[in-house]
């Protein structure tokens, strides 16, 4: 669980209701009318991911390029990660994060994905494949997608720790997360990961409460106060959590804490309203408290940023015409007009080279390059989201992603960490 | 002996009969056989429970069950295993009595809910029985009675997740509660715990659930013959004698149903709790739920299970002070 949970332009509920709504009625019509011409219908992929990421816009848009109806099924992050271990002959593709690679491999419920099959394979963001942006390498603590991006060939339950033909997931969308601050509340520059338990801001801040992410988030500020340097923040040893608990039951006994966050909404909430002036955000939810005509800044910190990254995968069991037809899909998606829609929400896409043709060049420049923008900068829904002249939080895209820290995880130690986490909500 | 039964003119042993004689071909041939009575008083009420003993079976029993035998499983952060071991419950209890007198997670939580349980229970059974007393014995008219009835439905029919939602603009930072106080000049700072606070938990438990506790004692007040408290006030007992003596003891089995409403649904509760503390305040149901999402199935049922042994047993007691059975 990232920061997905709602688009900064906003398709709005009503629309993807209805989008998702139509395109389950063409789905059911066709079956029910047309059983015995089934072969040459076109196909319809079940799509399983969180519904945030399921916009109508790019269900019509491959609708009206390639003839493919997409059903989308729409469930909570963790609920896709318990769907894929669970019942995974209930989609043909699913949207999911790297970080739950670990969890999913092993099952051998997800197929690994001939490259040979993707056109655009070679131009997938070197992030991805070797980490790197530039040829300079990024942070790869944690869950880097170059750690489970490889696996050694379509039937796999472990990864491949070099480039194969076969790649578990086909990136989709990636970003890198920070603190989010109210700069009018503050009144002062915040630089650090550390500021978050600074005494300043007592009972004033906030953490998440998704303990493989809020920890991860503790650790950049445990590091930041120089308590303790990791070997790897998304992979901690027992003692490691210990520490890092620790300095959380230390700061919220000592009342830091105005509540802890779970949900995007309560987040927005707590920031708009001022109960909270600094705390880990998500880069949509900043979007959602500036349209509420209120000062929000997610602010570049000089540790670094956590980042995460999702892609499709295939279930195992997926062959056939609905393979071919996830492959188009895919495709379709890597070759720029989802690229773009996903660039202009603060996203990064997979494949930039595709976007950047499915984009103007004053947006490429405010998206990608960290400069001002020329006009009015609008999401995709033609909301606006920054005037002219601004400048894109924390700049470009090699400014950004490039001072990645770490990356989204799931950790060895996971079963303990989550013990863990939990004395620290009940401390 | 009703008076359908007299109106459509058939004799109520027949009746009896053909009801029988539909439910099983044994009573049928009992019936053939002269012995229909005691037959079909046997077998009747079986029946009748049948389709509701199905469903329980299906739908309570039998999840139960498999949440008591995935306890015991092995697991790991991708695959649960069939097993027969008892780590998950010395998880659940790890450390609990070698910390002492520190608490461990599982007591400082149990022990964070029972707080909110008393303190919920305590109060909601007062605003309860007032509002009950008030209803009851001060609205002489019946339709006066029915409509302040419905007014007290009127809350439900909003999500209890929005009645709660409704109190945060109420009591935040620069919530109204705060400015109202703040324009009279009552207090300089804002006060910060009134939200995400026990006081915030305790606030909505309260608001949400005395409906709960007020409907059973209404019930059981209703049914008080007036001329007791008549003739305890000619015997010169005050109110508060009478209150305490008489209509008290008398409404026992509301009380205690209401009693065993409210305590439940505060000890399984997690959302209220997040909601209102802030994700601050521990409750079993969100340790569960956390659980739940890492795919850590097999503890989160030992946890169930362990709170289902702590409801059962405070809810025992409660039986053993009223047999509810008998009462009603």
């Amino acid at each position: 669980m990232t920061d997905r949970p709602s688009r900064p332009g906003g398709l709005n509920r009503r629309k993807f209701l209805y989008g998702t709504a139509a395109a389950t009625t063409v789905a059911a019509s066709t079956k029910l009318f047309a059983p015995a011409v089934q072969a040459q219908e076109a196909p319809t992929l079940r799509y399983l991911g969180t519904a945030v990421n399921q916009s109508a816009e790019i269900a019509a848009k491959v609708k009206e390029d390639l003839g493919i109806t997409i059903e989308y099924i729409p469930v909570t992050t963790d609920e896709v990660t318990r769907r894929v271990v669970t019942q995974p002959n209930t989609f043909d593709l699913v949207d999911i994060e790297y970080m739950s690679l670990k969890n999913v491999v092993p099952t051998g419920n997800l197929k690994g994905m001939d490259t040979s099959k993707i056109t655009q394979a070679d131009n997938i963001t070197t992030l991805f494949t070797e980490g790197t942006i530039d040829g300079q390498p990024v942070g790869d603590q944690g869950t880097a997608p170059k750690k489970v991006i490889w696996l050694p060939g379509e039937e796999a339950t472990d990864f491949a720790t070099e480039p194969t033909g076969f790649m578990s997931l086909i990136p989709t969308v990636y970003n890198a997360d920070t603190l989010g601050i109210r700069p009018d509340l503050i009144g002062r520059p915040i630089e650090s990961w550390a500021e978050l338990l600074n005494p300043e801001f007592k009972g004033k801040a906030s953490i998440l409460n998704i303990p493989s992410i809020g920890i991860m988030d503790a650790a950049l500020v445990v590091e930041a106060l120089g308590e303790h340097q990791y070997a790897d923040k998304g992979n901690m040893t027992r003692d490691e959590i210990d520490l890092t608990i620790e300095t959380l039951i230390e700061a919220k006994r000592a009342g830091q804490f105005r509540a802890l966050w779970q949900d995007f909404n309560e987040s927005v909430n707590l920031m708009a309203s001022g109960e909270v002036v600094i705390q880990s955000m998500w880069s949509p939810a900043v979007t959602a408290v500036r349209t509420q005509g209120i000062e929000c800044k997610y602010q570049p910190l000089k540790e670094g940023y956590r980042a995460w990254a999702a892609g499709f995968g295939l279930p195992a069991t997926i062959d056939g015409r609905q393979q071919d037809a996830a492959y188009e899909f895919i495709n379709w998606f890597l070759s720029g007009w989802a690229g773009a829609f996903l660039n202009r929400q603060g996203y990064y896409s997979a494949v930039l080279g595709t976007a950047k043709e499915n984009m103007e060049a004053y947006e490429w420049a405010y998206w990608m390059e960290g400069a001002a923008a020329e006009q009015d900068i609008m999401s995709p829904s033609g909301q606006l989201l920054a005037k002219a002249g601004e400048v894109r939080d924390g700049g470009s895209y090699q400014d950004r992603l490039g001072a990645i820290s770490c990356w989204n995880a799931v950790m060895d130690e996971n079963v303990y960490m989550v013990r863990k986490w939990n004395e620290f909500v009940a401390s | 002996m009703t008076t359908t039964e007299q109106a459509t003119g058939t004799p109520p042993i027949a009746e009896g009969r053909a009801h029988t004689a539909l439910v099983t071909p044994q009573s049928d041939a009992a019936a053939l056989h002269g012995v229909k009575r005691r037959v079909s008083l046997l077998d009747r009420p079986y029946a009748l429970a049948g389709p509701l003993i199905l469903v329980m079976a299906i739908f309570f029993v039998g999840p139960l069950i498999l949440t008591i035998i995935v306890s015991f499983w092995e697991y790991t952060q991708y695959s649960i295993e069939p097993a027969m071991v008892v780590t998950n419950y010395v998880d659940v209890f790890d450390r609990c009595i070698a910390r002492l007198p520190t608490l461990c997670v599982t007591f400082a939580t149990y022990l964070s809910t029972l707080k909110f349980c008393f303190i919920v229970w305590a109060i909601t059974l007062i605003l309860g029985f007032t509002l009950a007393w008030f209803i009851v014995f001060e609205v002489k008219k019946t339709s006066t009675q029915i409509a302040l009835f419905l007014l007290c439905t009127i809350p439900f029919w909003t999500s209890n997740v929005i009645r709660m939602m409704a109190w945060i603009p109420l009591l935040g930072r620069n919530g109204l509660v705060n400015q109202t106080l703040m324009s009279m000049g009552l207090i300089s700072e804002p006060q910060e715990w009134l939200l995400y606070s026990d006081f915030a938990v305790i606030l909505a438990f309260i608001h949400l659930y005395t409906m709960f506790m007020m409907v059973p004692i209404v019930n059981s007040m209703m049914r008080i013959d007036r001329e007791i408290l008549e003739a305890a006030r000619d015997a010169g007992a005050s109110i508060w004698t009478i209150a305490m003596s008489v209509v008290a003891p008398l409404c026992r089995p509301g009380i205690v149903i209401g009693s065993i409403f409210v305590i439940t649904i505060v000890m399984g509760d997690y959302i209220t709790v997040g909601v209102m503390g802030g994700q601050q305040i521990a409750s079993v149901g969100k340790t569960i739920q956390v659980q739940m999402q890492y795919l850590q199935f097999p503890i989160a049922a030992a946890n169930a299970v362990v709170l289902l042994g702590a409801v059962l047993m405070i809810i025992f007691a409660m039986t053993k002070l009223v047999d509810v059975r008998r009462e009603l």
